[in-house]
């Protein structure tokens, strides 16, 4: 075992356990559940670490998408959909430093306190709890088609945001 | 693109992992023939990652550090049995030394690929619309043709031999294989009202085949383009006669103009 590679890795840690671990800490809401899920995060990337394609998006972004999907899917005790080589996201920003990072979330917020509420709550309920489009339209008793079109909205207005900020690769 | 509209919404949920049963079959098969929708998906994963990177908290508790080097550590030592995940086949050498911070080329680059279905299609798209743009000319330069015979505004000239008064003449352009048939007349004399000429073709045998009605315009000019025919007539002649307005299926005698092919 070659010391330089545990090195890196504890890089890696370093620059990104907050991400993984806040976003793990959200969907969960519990501290060792979400360490759990930390762990197999880096795990499952330092094992297979050609799964990222560093060319194109953040790691930053690529790792809060696949610890957002593990940590539904614990939620949801569902077994993982998604093979991690298959997820490619495509995001300018790296948000690494945490300044950045705190500029981002600020931002973010400002983006969903300015949706109508009814979108940010679809949104979130999509994205934090990992609910499904039907089942969002009986907790809300709107029409499927309506939460639908909530949640893509949602996810263009936060495009919209950060792609006027400049440095979206589009 | 409406194909796309219809996947639009279906995508961000794809995006979200949130979207189940036929609709998403539907999508992934979709996805697996469409790099557009495919780039798309990737985006919308990113817009939903800002929601993830937005997220704040407290820091992982410090052990969990040491934890994660020491399952590491505890894996490269066990690796040959390691293997317990579904995995693509990487070779078991050293990534991380690679992988810099920088773009490493020994990455799996799914998004060249992408970038290369892309360039593929541009370049088909290219080669259709040449394709089209050439048949397009030709098209241009046949009307072209057609308009110098055809076109109300076009200016005719006969030619005839010095110190003669300008005779009626008629031109048939036949073209057998097509049914295609051009006539051009010129200094036809004007007739009286609620009659015209009519144009036959004289077949090797058997009774003469209606070719056109026509009057003469204020010149005496007339054309007739492509009125329908038999398929394949062969024409021994073709003749004129004075006939009502409407046309007739027999020639009405007498032949006013008639001729041979040259």
């Amino acid at each position: 075992m070659k010391s330089g590679d545990q090195s890196a890795l504890a890089e890696l840690y370093d620059r990104y356990s907050s991400v993984v671990y806040a976003v793990a800490l959200r969907v969960l809401g519990d501290t060792g559940a979400a360490e759990d899920i930390l762990q197999e995060v880096f795990l499952q990337l330092w094992r297979n670490p050609g799964a990222f394609d560093s060319a194109r998006g953040s790691l930053g972004a690529w790792l809060a998408v696949i610890t957002r999907n593990r940590a539904i899917d614990s939620l949801r005790r569902r077994k993982p959909e998604t093979d991690i080589e298959d997820v490619i996201v495509s995001v300018a920003p790296d948000l690494a430093a945490a300044a950045d990072r705190s500029r981002a979330a600020e931002k973010v917020r400002g983006v969903l306190g300015s949706m109508p509420t009814a979108q940010r709550s679809a949104l979130e309920m999509a994205y934090f709890e990992g609910m499904s489009h039907s089942e969002i339209a009986t907790k809300t008793g709107e029409p499927l088609g309506t939460i639908k079109t909530r949640i893509r909205a949602g996810l263009m207005s936060l495009r919209k945001a950060f792609a006027v900020a400049g440095g979206s690769s589009g | 693109m409406s194909q796309h509209e219809q996947f639009a919404e279906d995508l961000a949920l794809y995006a979200l992992n949130t979207l189940q049963g036929e609709d998403r079959a539907t999508l992934e098969k979709h996805l697996a023939t469409c790099p557009e929708c495919r780039l798309e998906l990737a985006q919308l994963r990113g817009d939903g990652a800002l929601l993830a990177l937005s997220t704040m908290g407290p820091k992982p508790p410090a052990r969990a550090r040491q934890r994660l080097l020491d399952a590491a550590a505890k894996q490269a030592a066990d690796s040959p049995r390691a293997q317990q995940t579904r995995e693509s086949a990487s070779p078991r050498r050293s990534w991380w030394g690679a992988l810099g911070w920088a773009a490493t080329a020994a990455v799996i680059v799914f998004a060249a690929s992408l970038w290369k279905e892309n360039a593929a299609l541009r370049q088909e798209v290219m080669t259709w619309r040449a394709l089209a743009g050439q048949q397009t000319l030709e098209l241009e330069n046949v009307r072209n043709v057609a308009r110098a015979i055809t076109d109300p505004s076009v200016e005719r000239f006969t030619l005839v031999a010095m110190k003669t008064p300008p005779q009626p003449q008629g031109k048939a352009f036949y073209l057998r294989n097509r049914s295609n048939l051009v006539f051009v007349a010129n200094n036809m004399p004007p007739l009286p009202p609620q009659k015209a000429y009519e144009l036959w073709l004289i077949p090797a045998q058997g009774a003469p085949i209606p070719a056109g009605v026509f009057k003469p315009d204020a010149h005496g000019s007339a054309t007739v383009v492509n009125p329908p025919l038999p398929a394949g007539m062969e024409a021994k002649a073709f003749a004129i006669t004075v006939e009502n307005e409407a046309g007739a299926t027999t020639p009405t005698m007498p032949i006013v103009m008639m001729g041979t092919g040259e």
